[in-house]
């Protein structure tokens, strides 16, 4: 992608005199090249032995994962049923799996093996994407095995060892295993500890261990670096994998692909065009049974801290300058260290929590009387924030980041809202109805681009209005994209890091967060709002205060 | 929704086009390419069908061109064409028109196609059965990026091979490769697995299955081996066994859809290689429209190890 257009990005202000460097085709074919050369050298050969059979022109040969396996601790849990297992067999079904591939499943469970594919097999049949085939289902049956067992039981971890080798003789999965923590944070530092006491996370020579955790990773700056520790004690940093199965989503990746692979999108994408930047995330739903989970963290740091400040990442950062994990790490940060907090965060931020109401049609209570929250909470279901990125091509335009639950619909997007033309040759009352431009990119659901400009309403009049021009996923390019989760485990399996946030992006996420929440800690109390609503009025007066106002996803 | 139009013409059917889509009420156009499918009446139905599942993954407005012949010897003089226009849910996710082309306008039908291939958009010509002898000088196949044909729809396959081989131009593909494309993934993974030279290698079919033929091709150019070809009761390609210093790595599918992979120094497993339907085949062509390099190593088997950049 990247190496279509060799301008630097701070060139998009220059006139566009010189030529664009003709994009090379030849390029292409070398990318994959060493994107098998990675591959291979995953396989961890001590020689240089190219196989034969794969050749980087040859691109209807997918990339298979290598011999491996995935071992889910928490295996019985909502995430590991509807969505891990789910994703195992289409990518299974869609033959991006190594013959041989092992699923190993760990929990507090009476199971024989059978027992647990049956549970597979009923999660499998229930939630994945694509059809169920027998065949298929008969080729992931064969190499699935369960350890019964609690995370301090030392029995259980040497069973989970012996199944491994067992693994490595019966399905030639070489050693290479993925660790998939699907468990509650708390338990991370003993799962991994335990890990590395039966020598599970020391990869045997030539073959990899990979830890893969799901958020929170931590609650602030401290408790994430202490997690950090713990996991690099066990295993090497570029060996674990942070899942924000948001990255996995193909809007996501299509951000880079819009931005870095047109010309036409790059050269307004700064403070010269741009007046302010929406990112959105809400929800319809409330806390559900996740009491115990969310009080005391709340929507910011459950959602802002890495969904919305990575899209915020992504949306605001320069070219990489190649579309791998370090470049694209370099990129990242970039942007999360130059975030500028307001001053006044009084002012700046909201935070609110939802009151009773109706919502979609449906009575549904508050947030303080749902089962198991203190009626003291002071636990934020809302939050809205602004922030600068302070650069050269930021500088001057507010980023608005805003999450909540229970909210009108479920919707993410990202708005680029534009400045208004400098000079209308029309008189006032023909752009009466003309907003200002726009770019939202839907994230979910309904995939796709909107692109929101004015154009004049047929008939003798001048007169101009909003019109908006889109771009569906689902019309244009497959009907089912595959679920974030499948790209994601894939990539686990293939060692490709691109789409999952590095420690350091996690740090600095709380460093922009920590002080946001050590203000709310110590200000006021959350806003209430009204449950289907947009959020509380504070948050409509904070846009109001810069001359702007939200948009209604 | 359904318009017919008969004796009619391009601009005619274009403005039909233009009806249809406002009546469903969607006037945007997000369709990403051109399907045109060269078949007879009989083949049309199943071409169609598998076309129109193919666009649930690239929506496409479908051409079909049918050639008709006319009873009597007056009428097959009289030149006129036929058209059936169908666009919302009559037409998978694009639109579907179908030609029915009598007499001396049968041989131009690319002036109809021409006129109605949407602005800008990649164009493929698929022909169901019978391909012409040259696909990239055919007036209908040079309009098209991309040309398919099937080898294993013809009364003999080995011979549309040569032919195929002679006449290979960049952007010409054949089904009987693409079926290929999970037994060479698998192969290429079991090769990952077992990282060693391969000193033979055999690929047992049923007799004149070109697939078989390709494949054979295709591993010889590649592993720099000569393949044994082994015929068996079938269905289709039944095994590929491929000779190491240590043992055979071996592919066994003899019936249905459950394989079975053997490693050397390893226990054999189960794998899934199903035989897909017409409509995953046209999916996976659509998915990429260069010219497939592979394709022409394939055909022309040993000797050219190197990916060929220009033919």
């Amino acid at each position: 992608m990247s190496d279509e257009s060799t301008l630097p990005a701070a060139t998009v202000e220059a006139p566009a005199a010189d030529a664009p460097p003709k994009p090379e085709q030849a390029a292409k074919p070398e990318k994959a090249a060493k994107a098998a050369k990675a591959f291979e050298g995953d396989l961890g050969s001590e020689d240089d032995w190219d196989n034969p059979l794969r050749d980087p022109g040859d691109r209807r040969l997918p990339l298979i994962a290598g011999p491996s396996g995935l071992v889910i601790f928490g295996v019985t849990g909502d995430l590991s049923r509807k969505k891990l297992m789910p994703a195992v067999y289409d990518l299974a079904n869609r033959g991006l799996l190594p013959p041989g591939f092992s699923l190993v499943g760990f929990a507090r469970r009476d199971w024989e093996d059978e027992d647990f594919a049956q549970i597979v097999h009923d999660s499998v049949r229930d939630h994945a994407r694509t059809e169920f085939r027998e065949e298929v289902w008969q080729q992931l049956a064969e190499g699935m095995r369960f350890i019964p067992g609690d995370f301090d039981d030392d029995a259980a971890f040497e069973q989970l060892r012996a199944a491994v080798e067992e693994l490595d003789a019966s399905r030639g999965t070489s050693g290479n295993y993925a660790f998939y923590l699907s468990v509650p944070p708390k338990f991370f530092p003993k799962v991994v500890q335990q890990l590395k006491k039966h020598g599970l996370a020391n990869a045997p020579e030539g073959s990899w261990r990979r830890g893969v955790i799901e958020k929170p990773f931590g609650h602030n700056l401290k408790s994430a670096r202490e997690l950090n520790r713990v996991l690099h004690d066990v295993f090497d940093p570029e060996q674990v994998f942070r899942i924000d199965h948001y990255l996995g989503k193909e809007t996501v990746q299509n951000i880079l692909a819009l931005r870095f692979a047109n010309q036409m999108y790059e050269p307004v994408w700064n403070r010269s065009y741009v007046d302010h930047v929406q990112i959105t995330m809400a929800e319809d739903i409330g806390i559900g049974g996740r009491a115990g989970y969310y009080d005391g963290i709340g929507s910011a740091r459950d959602v802002i801290q890495n969904h919305l400040l990575q899209l915020m990442a992504l949306t605001a950062m320069e070219e990489p300058i190649a579309f791998d994990a370090e470049s694209l790490l370099t990129e990242k940060l970039k942007v999360l260290k130059s975030v500028k907090l307001p001053e006044d965060l009084g002012e700046h931020t909201v935070r609110g929590q939802y009151a009773a109401g109706w919502q979609g049609g449906e009575q549904v209570s508050g947030y303080l009387e749902e089962d198991g929250i203190d009626p003291q909470s002071s636990t934020d279901t809302y939050a809205a924030v602004k922030l600068e990125v302070d650069n050269r091509r930021w500088a001057g335009v507010p980023f608005y980041l805003r999450t909540g639950k229970r909210l009108g619909r479920r919707v993410t997007e990202i708005a680029v809202v534009f400045q208004r033309a400098p000079h209308s040759p029309f008189d006032s009352t023909a752009t009466e109805e003309l907003g200002a431009n726009a770019i939202v990119i839907r994230v979910q659901p309904d995939e796709g681009m909107t692109v929101r400009f004015g154009s004049k309403v047929p008939g003798t009049s001048m007169e101009i209005r909003d019109v908006t021009m889109d771009f569906a996923y689902g019309e244009s390019f497959t009907e089912s994209s595959p679920e974030a989760y499948e790209r994601l485990i894939l990539d686990v399996l293939l060692g490709d890091a691109n789409l999952f946030p590095r420690h350091q992006e996690v740090e600095e996420s709380w460093k922009i967060l920590d002080p946001i929440e050590e203000y709310w800690g110590t200000h006021g109390r959350p806003a209430q709002y009204a449950s289907g609503s947009w959020g509380p009025e504070e948050a409509d007066e904070m846009l109001a205060r810069d001359g702007r106002s939200w948009r209604r996803p | 929704m359904k318009i017919d139009l008969t004796d009619t013409t391009a601009s005619k059917i274009n403005k039909a086009l233009v009806k249809g889509r406002r009546a469903i009420g969607t006037p945007a156009v997000g369709m990403v390419l051109t399907m045109v499918i060269v078949t007879d009446e009989e083949n049309a139905y199943d071409s169609i069908k598998a076309a129109e599942d193919a666009s649930h993954e690239h929506p496409a407005r479908t051409l079909v061109v049918i050639k008709r012949h006319a009873r009597s010897p007056r009428d097959r003089t009289k030149s006129h064409l036929d058209a059936e226009v169908r666009v919302g849910a009559d037409a998978g996710t694009g639109e579907t028109v179908i030609l029915r082309t009598y007499g001396e306008v049968s041989d131009h039908a690319d002036s109809v196609v021409l006129p109605l291939l949407l602005p800008d958009a990649p164009v493929v010509v698929w022909w169901p059965v019978n391909a012409p002898e040259v696909p990239a000088k055919d007036p209908l196949g040079s309009l098209a990026q991309r040309r398919i044909t099937d080898m294993y729809a013809v009364e003999q396959p080995l011979v549309a091979l040569e032919a195929r081989v002679r006449s290979y131009a960049p952007g010409d593909t054949d089904l009987a490769w693409t079926r290929l494309t999970p037994w060479r993934s698998m192969l290429a993974a079991a090769l990952d697995q077992a990282r060693t030279k391969i000193i033979s290698a055999a690929v047992e079919s049923e007799a004149e299955n070109p697939s078989a033929e390709l494949l054979a091709r295709w591993l010889g150019a590649r592993l720099d081996v000569k393949v044994d070809r082994v015929v068996t009761a079938g269905p289709v390609v039944t095994a590929v066994r491929l000779g190491t210093d240590k043992g055979e790595i071996v592919i066994d599918r003899p019936e249905g859809p459950l394989a079975t992979l053997t490693l050397p120094g390893q226990p054999s497993r189960t794998l899934a290689l199903k035989v897909r339907p017409t409509s995953e085949l046209i999916a996976e062509e659509l998915r990429r429209l260069d010219a497939d390099e592979m394709y022409a190593v394939a055909l022309r088997g040993g000797g050219t190890k190197e990916t060929p950049r220009h033919v």
